[in-house]
């Protein structure tokens, strides 16, 4: 097995994966889902069906000829009663498709495996099936499998390090999909010509990497590798893992394909495996539910566009009234509003907190411990990039390398004046993307 | 509870999480790390050690609380900071000095080193180091009369020379090695035992709240210039306030450097200067001057190590 001996900067953040033995559950379909029109990082889409049209399992309801997006499938069969505009949980603008669900989940009439001889035809499968990255940026998938230069890529990366605590989906996936895992590496690998793969594992999920490596022995791959990895944070980033399994490093805004690695997380590669047996688009995803006001925390298999409180509902209903609901882990979650909203994409977890886990601590004064520092993965300064940030020094963030900040919330998770200093830095990174716009 | 909407909640920026280590954990794992310290201390100098201490952090907590109440400020007491000053300035001083002169010193550390250039962090030297200079210089007689170790205590003297003041003015009998490592030698109430010194900077050290580099640095500077001067390095490396200052006071978070060279830089400097000191200059001891003069150039050490992090590989 290939270990590294020099690592990145990392931090220990104790799991508390109370879900890894659940098996997953599959949620019985709601009575209306809200499909977003956003569910990946580029343009939203424009609306394919109308209010009062009727819509089967997997039909497409919304594309775009945008560049970095994919399109949305209905995700229930049943009919579309609504089109609402919303504020997502991003803060932007969103417009949700309601569809009620007539719970006769009636395959779309024009559902079949993909007929695919060529790379070209293998993207463009990969596009119809709305996959974005699951592992929660939500880059569209067939963007990232047409890279530019395909003769240089010579190696795919599965990410399976899920390093986030509470969440256990991708686990969970790897213990029930192992066989969808190895097939939808080797599409990859067939159509992309790649030579080899790595199937980069925390050494914490022991029975998930004997399972996969079983599997591989026995159809006798030898161009499929599992890598245990540490099990420390920010293991499962993708500029992280992409040097602790191949040595090479690369900046912020520098695609993986740039060293020839293409990278994509555990749930997608299994969805594409999936996706060559059935056809059926993305319109479902396996997500955590866990936290200290969620009854019963399990993994949930659900529709796309089910509403959390319906989510919750399914696990017990809350145990106490919520303050807090991340969508995502605790450290690069995003925290939600309202349980209004809708189960999207790359939600991978649905973490419902209450009183002491809700709290966000007062902020006191910076000793200049140097811990932050001593925590990034990139050896910046955080103290020094809030400095900058407020004096809003363009010159200073510059050369901080402000840029080269993944959000990770190492720094603030080790912080122990409980400064903002994640949050700092991306503000950081708005200050000099709003100057360039300006040509500044 | 059910299935009910809830809206309204909590939305904050990512982590969601912070780990449990906070300032006054941190401070705390100092106080812990001084105890065996005063426990020596205390069994060489008899109880004056524990009530000198305990109004010294009395005092330092006082006056921060004051200091804030006056100024305004958000209650800073609880993160234990000024509880560590205090101590810390207590292990500086003679076990028999004067109630109020240690209340004065824990004035200067508290107001005017650190709450008048803005509080914990913002302070530019060490609060204990200064107050102890402070008071070094404004009472040298009370501040220079060290009472002696209780093993070395006869009838009529109680109170008699350190080992460095043996050292500089040549007449007296330097103590054994093992007494300079276990402690029984005069001196402040917290230098005295470099053992029990020992012990709390390697608790320090495992608990990860200070690096080694500044340590092992200092120490080493201090015995290789030892071994320069012709003189006994172990010797050197036990007298005085070496071993307090290796680990507590050059380790300060807010005045020392922040990257591991500035800390090598910073270490090698304390070093050279104390051993500077107490070859050639007038004071027998020179730790806490060598640690205040590398407080004032840590900014420039900083800049300089940040130049070369900034400018050099980066991953």
């Amino acid at each position: 097995m290939l270990q590294r001996k020099k690592h990145l900067q990392s931090i220990v953040v104790p799991h508390q994966k109370d879900t890894a033995q659940k098996p997953t559950e599959v949620l019985p379909t709601p009575d209306f889902v809200y499909l977003s029109m956003s569910q990946h990082i580029g343009v939203p889409c424009n609306l394919l069906v109308a209010v009062g049209d009727r819509v089967q399992v997997g039909q497409p309801i919304g594309d775009t000829e945008g560049f970095v997006s994919a399109p949305v499938h209905a995700s229930v069969s049943g009919t579309v009663v609504g089109v609402e505009g919303v504020r997502s949980a991003s803060g932007g603008e969103d417009q949700l498709v309601i569809i009620e669900a007539d719970k006769e989940q009636t395959l779309w009439e024009n559902i079949q495996r993909p007929q695919v001889k060529t790379r070209e035809d293998f993207v463009k499968a990969i596009r119809s099936s709305g996959l974005v990255g699951l592992g929660g940026a939500a880059f569209p998938t067939h963007i990232k499998y047409a890279p530019s230069k395909p003769k240089d890529i010579t190696t795919l990366i599965v990410n399976g390090a899920e390093c986030e605590p509470f969440i256990t989906s991708d686990h969970r996936l790897m213990l029930e999909e192992a066989e969808n895992i190895i097939e939808g590496s080797l599409l990859v690998m067939k159509y992309l010509e790649l030579k080899e793969c790595f199937i980069g594992v925390e050494d914490n999920k022991p029975d998930a990497i004997e399972g996969l490596a079983r599997l591989i022995r026995e159809k006798g791959l030898s161009n499929i590798q599992i890598i245990p990895l540490r099990s420390r944070y920010p293991q499962g980033a993708e500029r992280v893992m992409i040097y602790e399994i191949t040595g090479k490093t690369l900046d912020a805004g520098v695609l993986p394909a740039e060293v020839g690695v293409i990278l994509s997380n555990v749930a997608s590669i299994a969805f594409v495996g999936q996706y060559f047996k059935d056809g059926i688009p993305l319109i479902k995803k396996r997500i955590t539910v866990d936290g200290n006001a969620v009854t019963r925390p399990a993994n949930v298999l659900c529709p796309l566009g089910t509403k959390i409180s319906d989510v919750i509902g399914f696990c017990g209903g809350y145990k106490e009234k919520p303050d807090k609901i991340l969508m995502g882990g605790p450290m690069m979650g995003r925290a939600v509003f309202t349980d209004q909203l809708p189960v999207i994409k790359n939600n991978n977890a649905l973490l419902v907190f209450s009183g002491r886990q809700a709290w966000i601590q007062e902020e006191t004064a910076c000793i200049n411990c140097g811990r932050c520092h001593r925590a990034c993965p990139f050896k910046l300064l955080p103290v020094q990039l809030s400095t900058a940030v407020d004096k809003r020094d363009l010159e200073a963030l510059a050369r901080l390398k402000v840029m080269q900040c993944m959000e990770c919330g190492s720094c603030s998770y080790v912080c122990p004046a409980r400064k903002p200093l994640s949050f700092n830095n991306k503000l950081g990174k708005n200050i000099i993307k709003e100057a360039a716009a300006h040509g500044k | 509870m059910g299935n009910k909407a809830y809206d309204n909640l909590i939305v904050s920026s990512a982590p969601h999480l912070v780990s449990p280590v906070d300032t006054s954990r941190i401070m705390g794992a100092v106080l812990l790390a001084l105890i065996p310290s005063l426990g020596v201390s205390t069994y060489v100098f008899g109880h004056r050690v524990l009530s000198l201490t305990l109004v010294c952090m009395a005092a330092c907590v006082a006056f921060e609380y004051l200091f804030n109440v006056m100024t305004k400020r958000t209650q800073t007491i609880s993160d234990l900071s000024a509880m560590v000053t205090g101590v810390l300035l207590a292990f500086n001083l003679p076990s028999n000095l004067s109630y109020l002169i240690a209340v004065i010193g824990c004035f200067v550390a508290i107001v005017i080193v650190k709450g008048l250039f803005g509080g914990l962090g913002q302070n530019v030297a060490n609060p204990a180091i200064t107050a102890r200079i402070v008071l070094f210089l404004s009472f040298t007689t009370q501040m220079n009369t060290w009472p002696l170790p209780r093993a070395l205590r006869a009838a009529d003297a109680v109170t008699g020379p350190t080992p460095l003041g043996i050292l500089k003015e040549g007449n007296g009998v330097l103590p054994s090695n093992l007494d300079m490592f276990s402690g029984v030698i005069g001196g402040s109430m917290g230098e005295v035992s470099a053992v029990a010194l020992l012990l709390g900077g390697i608790f320090l050290i495992w608990r990860q709240v200070i690096s080694p580099i500044i340590p092992v640095s200092f120490i080493a500077t201090v015995a290789v210039l030892a071994l320069a001067a012709g003189q006994d390095p172990i010797f050197h490396i036990t007298a005085g306030g070496v071993m307090i200052g290796a680990f507590f006071m050059a380790t300060d978070y807010a005045t020392s450097p922040r990257l591991p060279l500035g800390k090598l830089i910073f270490g090698v400097g304390c070093g050279c200067f104390t051993m500077l000191i107490r070859v050639f200059g007038s004071y027998p001891e020179g730790v806490s001057f060598a640690i205040l003069l590398m407080n004032i150039i840590t900014p420039h050490i900083d800049n300089f190590c940040e130049r070369r992090l900034l400018g050099g590989g980066e991953k």
